[in-house]
Protein backbone atom coordinates (compact mmCIF):
# COMPACT_ATOMS: atom_id res chain seq x y z
CA UNK A 1 0.00 0.00 0.00
CA UNK A 2 1.29 3.37 -0.76
CA UNK A 3 2.79 5.22 1.95
CA UNK A 4 2.45 2.43 4.03
CA UNK A 5 6.37 -0.38 5.21
CA UNK A 6 6.85 -2.46 7.88
CA UNK A 7 5.41 0.64 9.89
CA UNK A 8 2.67 3.47 9.68
CA UNK A 9 4.62 5.82 7.33
CA UNK A 10 4.27 8.85 9.25
CA UNK A 11 6.17 6.78 12.65
CA UNK A 12 9.20 6.30 10.50
CA UNK A 13 11.49 8.24 11.80
CA UNK A 14 13.93 7.67 14.70
CA UNK A 15 11.86 9.09 17.73
CA UNK A 16 9.14 6.01 17.06
CA UNK A 17 12.10 3.84 16.28
CA UNK A 18 13.86 4.25 19.69
CA UNK A 19 10.81 4.55 21.75
CA UNK A 20 9.72 0.76 20.15
CA UNK A 21 13.58 -0.04 20.86
CA UNK A 22 13.08 1.50 24.35
CA UNK A 23 10.02 -0.90 25.01
CA UNK A 24 10.80 -4.08 23.23
CA UNK A 25 13.90 -4.62 24.97
CA UNK A 26 12.15 -3.90 28.45
CA UNK A 27 9.31 -6.06 28.17
CA UNK A 28 12.22 -8.83 26.71
CA UNK A 29 13.68 -8.05 30.03
CA UNK A 30 10.82 -8.45 31.80
CA UNK A 31 10.43 -12.16 30.52
CA UNK A 32 14.25 -12.79 32.02
CA UNK A 33 13.37 -11.47 35.07
CA UNK A 34 11.81 -14.74 36.04
CA UNK A 35 14.66 -17.29 35.09
CA UNK A 36 16.95 -14.32 37.57
CA UNK A 37 14.90 -15.40 39.79
CA UNK A 38 15.08 -18.81 39.60
CA UNK A 39 18.85 -19.00 39.85
CA UNK A 40 18.47 -17.27 43.05
CA UNK A 41 16.07 -19.20 44.49
CA UNK A 42 18.25 -22.48 43.73
CA UNK A 43 21.30 -20.78 45.60
CA UNK A 44 18.85 -20.37 48.93
CA UNK A 45 18.08 -24.23 48.03
CA UNK A 46 21.38 -25.56 47.78
CA UNK A 47 24.96 -25.41 46.63
CA UNK A 48 24.49 -28.54 44.12
CA UNK A 49 21.30 -27.16 42.50
CA UNK A 50 23.19 -23.73 42.07
CA UNK A 51 26.36 -25.75 40.36
CA UNK A 52 24.31 -27.50 37.64
CA UNK A 53 22.32 -24.93 37.14
CA UNK A 54 26.14 -22.74 36.44
CA UNK A 55 27.34 -25.76 34.51
CA UNK A 56 24.12 -25.38 32.32
CA UNK A 57 24.81 -21.87 32.00
CA UNK A 58 28.50 -22.44 30.65
CA UNK A 59 26.43 -23.71 27.46
CA UNK A 60 27.81 -22.00 24.33
CA UNK A 61 23.64 -21.03 23.31
CA UNK A 62 23.29 -19.51 26.98
CA UNK A 63 26.29 -17.65 26.34
CA UNK A 64 25.35 -16.12 23.49
CA UNK A 65 21.59 -15.66 25.26
CA UNK A 66 23.55 -13.90 27.94
CA UNK A 67 25.41 -11.40 25.75
CA UNK A 68 21.50 -10.97 24.11
CA UNK A 69 20.87 -10.18 27.33
CA UNK A 70 23.78 -7.82 28.12
CA UNK A 71 22.64 -5.74 25.19
CA UNK A 72 19.22 -5.60 25.43
CA UNK A 73 20.28 -4.17 29.53
CA UNK A 74 22.58 -1.89 27.79
CA UNK A 75 20.06 -0.55 25.25
CA UNK A 76 17.02 -0.68 27.73
CA UNK A 77 19.38 2.05 30.09
CA UNK A 78 20.43 3.60 27.41
CA UNK A 79 17.46 4.53 25.47
CA UNK A 80 15.34 5.07 29.33
CA UNK A 81 18.13 8.14 29.75
CA UNK A 82 18.16 9.40 26.68
CA UNK A 83 14.12 9.74 27.88
CA UNK A 84 14.90 11.38 31.10
CA UNK A 85 17.49 13.63 29.32
CA UNK A 86 14.99 14.88 27.04
CA UNK A 87 12.14 15.28 29.43
CA UNK A 88 14.19 16.96 32.29
CA UNK A 89 16.99 18.77 30.65
CA UNK A 90 16.99 22.23 28.61
CA UNK A 91 17.42 21.32 25.12
CA UNK A 92 15.81 21.89 21.66
CA UNK A 93 16.69 19.44 19.03
CA UNK A 94 19.29 16.85 20.30
CA UNK A 95 16.96 13.58 19.86
CA UNK A 96 18.64 12.24 16.93
CA UNK A 97 22.06 12.98 18.54
CA UNK A 98 20.64 11.36 21.99
CA UNK A 99 19.32 8.35 20.27
CA UNK A 100 23.28 7.67 18.67
CA UNK A 101 24.57 7.61 21.95
CA UNK A 102 21.64 5.13 23.92
CA UNK A 103 22.04 2.69 20.72
CA UNK A 104 25.69 3.24 20.10
CA UNK A 105 26.57 2.83 24.11
CA UNK A 106 24.16 -0.65 23.74
CA UNK A 107 26.66 -1.83 20.95
CA UNK A 108 30.23 -0.82 22.79
CA UNK A 109 28.64 -2.96 25.95
CA UNK A 110 27.61 -5.76 23.70
CA UNK A 111 31.04 -5.63 22.05
CA UNK A 112 32.67 -5.44 25.12
CA UNK A 113 31.38 -8.51 26.79
CA UNK A 114 31.38 -10.26 23.86
CA UNK A 115 35.45 -9.53 23.87
CA UNK A 116 35.20 -10.63 27.25
CA UNK A 117 33.68 -14.06 26.55
CA UNK A 118 35.87 -14.65 23.78
CA UNK A 119 39.05 -14.00 25.96
CA UNK B 1 1.87 26.21 -12.97
CA UNK B 2 4.99 25.31 -15.19
CA UNK B 3 5.34 22.68 -18.07
CA UNK B 4 4.22 19.73 -17.71
CA UNK B 5 7.53 17.00 -17.40
CA UNK B 6 5.24 13.87 -17.89
CA UNK B 7 1.94 12.72 -18.80
CA UNK B 8 -0.02 11.96 -15.88
CA UNK B 9 0.06 11.27 -12.21
CA UNK B 10 -2.41 8.78 -10.90
CA UNK B 11 -3.79 9.76 -8.13
CA UNK B 12 -5.94 8.12 -5.07
CA UNK B 13 -8.44 10.00 -3.71
CA UNK B 14 -10.39 9.14 -0.69
CA UNK B 15 -14.02 9.30 -1.37
CA UNK B 16 -16.71 8.82 1.49
CA UNK B 17 -17.07 9.12 5.35
CA UNK B 18 -15.61 6.74 7.08
CA UNK B 19 -17.12 3.93 4.78
CA UNK B 20 -15.79 4.92 1.64
CA UNK B 21 -13.00 4.02 -0.88
CA UNK B 22 -10.62 5.36 -2.95
CA UNK B 23 -10.90 7.26 -6.47
CA UNK B 24 -7.90 7.23 -8.61
CA UNK B 25 -7.91 10.18 -11.25
CA UNK B 26 -5.01 10.77 -13.80
CA UNK B 27 -4.08 14.66 -13.40
CA UNK B 28 -1.24 16.11 -15.57
CA UNK B 29 1.66 16.54 -13.61
CA UNK B 30 3.45 19.99 -13.96
CA UNK B 31 6.91 21.24 -12.75
CA UNK B 32 6.52 22.91 -9.17
CA UNK B 33 3.15 21.44 -8.85
CA UNK B 34 1.74 21.17 -5.08
CA UNK B 35 -0.28 18.20 -3.75
CA UNK B 36 -3.11 20.95 -3.16
CA UNK B 37 -2.42 21.64 -6.99
CA UNK B 38 -3.36 18.64 -7.61
CA UNK B 39 -6.45 18.55 -5.72
CA UNK B 40 -7.81 21.15 -6.92
CA UNK B 41 -7.21 20.09 -10.70
CA UNK B 42 -9.27 17.09 -9.60
CA UNK B 43 -12.30 19.16 -8.10
CA UNK B 44 -11.80 21.72 -11.03
CA UNK B 45 -11.75 19.14 -14.17
CA UNK B 46 -12.65 15.60 -13.25
CA UNK B 47 -15.29 15.74 -10.02
CA UNK B 48 -17.04 19.10 -8.94
CA UNK B 49 -18.54 17.26 -5.98
CA UNK B 50 -14.65 17.14 -4.32
CA UNK B 51 -14.73 17.69 -0.65
CA UNK B 52 -11.57 19.55 0.13
CA UNK B 53 -10.61 22.51 3.00
CA UNK B 54 -7.99 25.32 1.82
CA UNK B 55 -7.80 29.41 2.33
CA UNK B 56 -4.52 31.20 2.36
CA UNK B 57 -2.88 28.62 -0.24
CA UNK B 58 0.70 29.56 0.79
CA UNK B 59 1.40 28.20 4.25
CA UNK B 60 -0.09 30.59 6.86
CA UNK B 61 -3.37 29.50 7.77
CA UNK B 62 -3.25 25.65 8.53
CA UNK B 63 -6.70 24.39 6.66
CA UNK B 64 -5.45 22.26 3.80
CA UNK B 65 -3.60 19.64 5.82
CA UNK B 66 -4.53 16.21 4.62
CA UNK B 67 -2.56 12.84 4.93
CA UNK B 68 -0.38 12.30 1.54
CA UNK B 69 0.97 8.87 1.08
CA UNK B 70 0.53 8.10 5.10
CA UNK B 71 1.93 11.40 6.49
CA UNK B 72 0.10 14.18 7.52
CA UNK B 73 1.40 17.04 5.14
CA UNK B 74 0.29 20.99 4.65
CA UNK B 75 -0.84 20.30 0.98
CA UNK B 76 -0.29 23.59 -0.40
CA UNK B 77 3.59 23.48 0.63
CA UNK B 78 4.05 20.25 -0.16
CA UNK B 79 5.50 19.39 -3.83
CA UNK B 80 4.49 16.56 -5.37
CA UNK B 81 7.82 15.70 -6.55
CA UNK B 82 9.09 15.36 -3.21
CA UNK B 83 6.15 12.70 -1.87
CA UNK B 84 5.60 10.61 -4.83
CA UNK B 85 5.86 6.57 -4.09
CA UNK B 86 6.65 5.04 -7.06
CA UNK B 87 4.76 7.67 -9.43
CA UNK B 88 1.68 7.46 -7.40
CA UNK B 89 -0.25 10.03 -4.68
CA UNK B 90 -2.51 8.55 -2.31
CA UNK B 91 -4.26 11.65 -0.46
CA UNK B 92 -6.41 11.11 2.42
CA UNK B 93 -8.03 13.32 5.07
CA UNK B 94 -6.00 13.76 8.35
CA UNK B 95 -6.07 10.72 11.27
CA UNK B 96 -7.04 11.38 14.20
CA UNK B 97 -10.38 13.44 13.74
CA UNK B 98 -13.95 12.97 12.44
CA UNK B 99 -14.34 12.70 9.08
CA UNK B 100 -16.94 15.31 7.33
CA UNK B 101 -16.69 13.85 3.57
CA UNK B 102 -14.27 13.14 1.49
CA UNK B 103 -10.88 14.92 2.41
CA UNK B 104 -12.57 17.41 5.05
CA UNK B 105 -12.19 16.21 9.05
CA UNK B 106 -14.37 18.34 11.59
CA UNK B 107 -11.97 19.97 13.56
CA UNK B 108 -14.21 20.54 16.61
CA UNK B 109 -12.16 18.41 18.97
CA UNK B 110 -8.61 19.82 18.18
CA UNK B 111 -9.91 23.14 19.22
CA UNK B 112 -12.25 22.11 22.19
CA UNK B 113 -8.37 20.76 23.55
CA UNK B 114 -6.78 23.97 23.00
CA UNK B 115 -10.10 24.93 25.57
CA UNK B 116 -9.06 22.02 27.50
CA UNK B 117 -5.15 23.11 28.16
CA UNK B 118 -6.08 26.38 28.98
CA UNK B 119 -4.53 27.65 26.01
CA UNK B 120 -6.42 31.35 25.65
CA UNK B 121 -4.61 34.53 26.94
CA UNK B 122 -5.80 35.60 30.13
CA UNK B 123 -5.08 39.22 30.51
CA UNK B 124 -3.29 40.80 34.06
CA UNK B 125 -4.18 43.94 33.57
CA UNK B 126 -6.71 45.89 31.84
CA UNK B 127 -6.42 48.40 28.70
CA UNK B 128 -6.14 51.46 31.20
CA UNK B 129 -3.08 50.06 33.08
CA UNK B 130 0.82 50.86 31.68
CA UNK B 131 1.91 48.85 28.91
CA UNK B 132 4.21 46.60 30.81
CA UNK B 133 7.29 45.86 29.34
CA UNK B 134 8.33 42.37 28.05
CA UNK B 135 11.94 41.67 27.87
CA UNK B 136 12.50 40.16 24.63
CA UNK B 137 15.82 38.64 25.41
CA UNK B 138 14.43 36.99 28.82
CA UNK B 139 14.44 32.72 28.99
CA UNK B 140 10.64 33.21 29.40
CA UNK B 141 10.12 34.91 26.25
CA UNK B 142 12.28 33.09 24.25
CA UNK B 143 10.75 29.91 24.85
CA UNK B 144 7.49 31.21 24.22
CA UNK B 145 8.45 32.86 20.94
CA UNK B 146 9.66 29.68 19.42
CA UNK B 147 6.19 28.50 19.93
CA UNK B 148 4.00 30.84 19.07
CA UNK B 149 4.37 30.81 15.44
CA UNK B 150 1.25 27.46 15.36
CA UNK B 151 -1.10 27.80 12.44
CA UNK B 152 -3.48 25.36 13.81
CA UNK B 153 -3.12 22.94 10.55
CA UNK B 154 -3.45 19.86 13.47
CA UNK B 155 -0.76 17.83 11.44
CA UNK B 156 1.16 17.54 14.78
CA UNK B 157 -1.93 16.14 16.18
CA UNK B 158 -2.97 13.77 13.37
CA UNK B 159 0.95 12.26 13.62
CA UNK B 160 0.58 11.75 17.44
CA UNK B 161 0.43 7.58 18.27
CA UNK B 162 -0.98 9.00 22.21
CA UNK B 163 -3.85 11.43 20.30
CA UNK B 164 -4.55 7.90 18.40
CA UNK B 165 -4.35 5.54 21.05
CA UNK B 166 -5.96 7.98 24.03
CA UNK B 167 -8.98 10.41 23.07
CA UNK B 168 -8.46 12.15 26.36
CA UNK B 169 -5.07 13.32 25.38
CA UNK B 170 -5.13 17.16 24.47
CA UNK B 171 -2.56 17.10 21.91
CA UNK B 172 0.72 18.63 20.92
CA UNK B 173 -0.95 21.56 19.36
CA UNK B 174 -2.79 22.18 22.55
CA UNK B 175 0.39 21.80 24.84
CA UNK B 176 2.28 23.36 22.58
CA UNK B 177 -0.08 26.71 23.49
CA UNK B 178 -0.16 26.47 27.21
CA UNK B 179 3.48 25.92 27.42
CA UNK B 180 3.55 29.53 25.15
CA UNK B 181 1.14 30.98 27.79
CA UNK B 182 3.40 29.53 31.10
CA UNK B 183 6.28 31.50 29.54
CA UNK B 184 4.51 34.32 28.84
CA UNK B 185 4.60 36.76 32.24
CA UNK B 186 1.93 38.96 30.92
CA UNK B 187 -0.37 35.98 31.86
CA UNK B 188 -2.58 36.15 34.72
CA UNK B 189 -2.87 32.75 35.20
CA UNK B 190 -0.19 30.61 34.85
CA UNK B 191 -0.57 28.27 37.67
CA UNK B 192 -4.33 27.67 36.09
CA UNK B 193 -2.68 26.34 33.01
CA UNK B 194 -0.15 24.31 34.86
CA UNK B 195 -2.98 22.85 36.06
CA UNK B 196 -5.34 22.28 33.33
CA UNK B 197 -2.00 20.44 31.89
CA UNK B 198 -1.70 18.38 34.62
CA UNK B 199 -4.93 16.23 34.63
CA UNK B 200 -5.56 13.29 32.94
CA UNK B 201 -4.64 13.61 29.24
CA UNK B 202 -2.23 16.67 29.53
CA UNK B 203 1.24 16.96 29.39
CA UNK B 204 1.97 13.59 31.10
CA UNK B 205 0.95 11.72 28.73
CA UNK B 206 3.22 12.12 26.00
CA UNK B 207 5.31 9.32 25.57
CA UNK B 208 7.87 11.66 23.51
CA UNK B 209 8.07 9.39 20.36
CA UNK B 210 8.72 13.20 18.62
CA UNK B 211 6.15 12.57 16.19
CA UNK B 212 5.08 16.74 16.58
CA UNK B 213 8.36 17.51 16.19
CA UNK B 214 9.31 15.54 13.07
CA UNK B 215 5.67 16.20 11.31
CA UNK B 216 5.43 20.08 12.41
CA UNK B 217 5.54 22.09 8.74
CA UNK B 218 6.43 25.17 10.46
CA UNK B 219 9.20 23.79 12.27
CA UNK B 220 8.04 23.72 15.96
CA UNK B 221 9.19 21.77 18.35
CA UNK B 222 5.93 21.00 20.93
CA UNK B 223 8.01 17.86 21.94
CA UNK B 224 10.23 20.42 24.01
CA UNK B 225 7.34 22.76 24.92
CA UNK B 226 5.65 19.02 26.31
CA UNK B 227 8.68 18.39 28.28
CA UNK B 228 8.84 21.88 29.43
CA UNK B 229 5.25 21.59 31.38
CA UNK B 230 6.60 17.83 32.79
CA UNK B 231 9.13 19.87 34.02
CA UNK B 232 7.26 22.89 35.48
CA UNK B 233 4.19 20.73 36.76
CA UNK B 234 6.47 18.09 38.52
CA UNK B 235 8.37 21.55 40.39
CA UNK B 236 5.08 22.58 41.33
CA UNK B 237 3.99 19.39 42.95
CA UNK B 238 7.19 18.99 44.95
CA UNK B 239 6.76 22.87 46.27
CA UNK B 240 9.35 24.17 43.60
CA UNK B 241 6.65 26.12 41.36
CA UNK B 242 5.52 29.82 41.81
Amino acid sequence: MIGDGIVRASRNHAGFWAALAHRLSGLALICFIPLHFLALGLAIEGEAKLDTMLAWSDNPLVKISEWGLVVLLALHLGLGLRVLALEWLPWRDPRKGLIAIGAGGAVVVGLVFALNLAG
Amino acid sequence: MGDTITETLAVEVWRGRDEGQFETFEVPHRESQTVLDVVTWIQRNAEPALAYRFACRVGMCGSCAMTVNGRPRWTCRTHVSEVLDGGRLRIEPLANLPRIKDLVCDLTPFFEKWQTARGRFEPSATRHDPMVPVSTESPERRAADAGIECINCAVCYAACDVVRWNPDYVGPAALNRAWTLVNDERDGDRNGVLQAVSQAGGCHSCHTHASCLEHCPVGLNPTAGIAGLKRLTALAAFGGGD
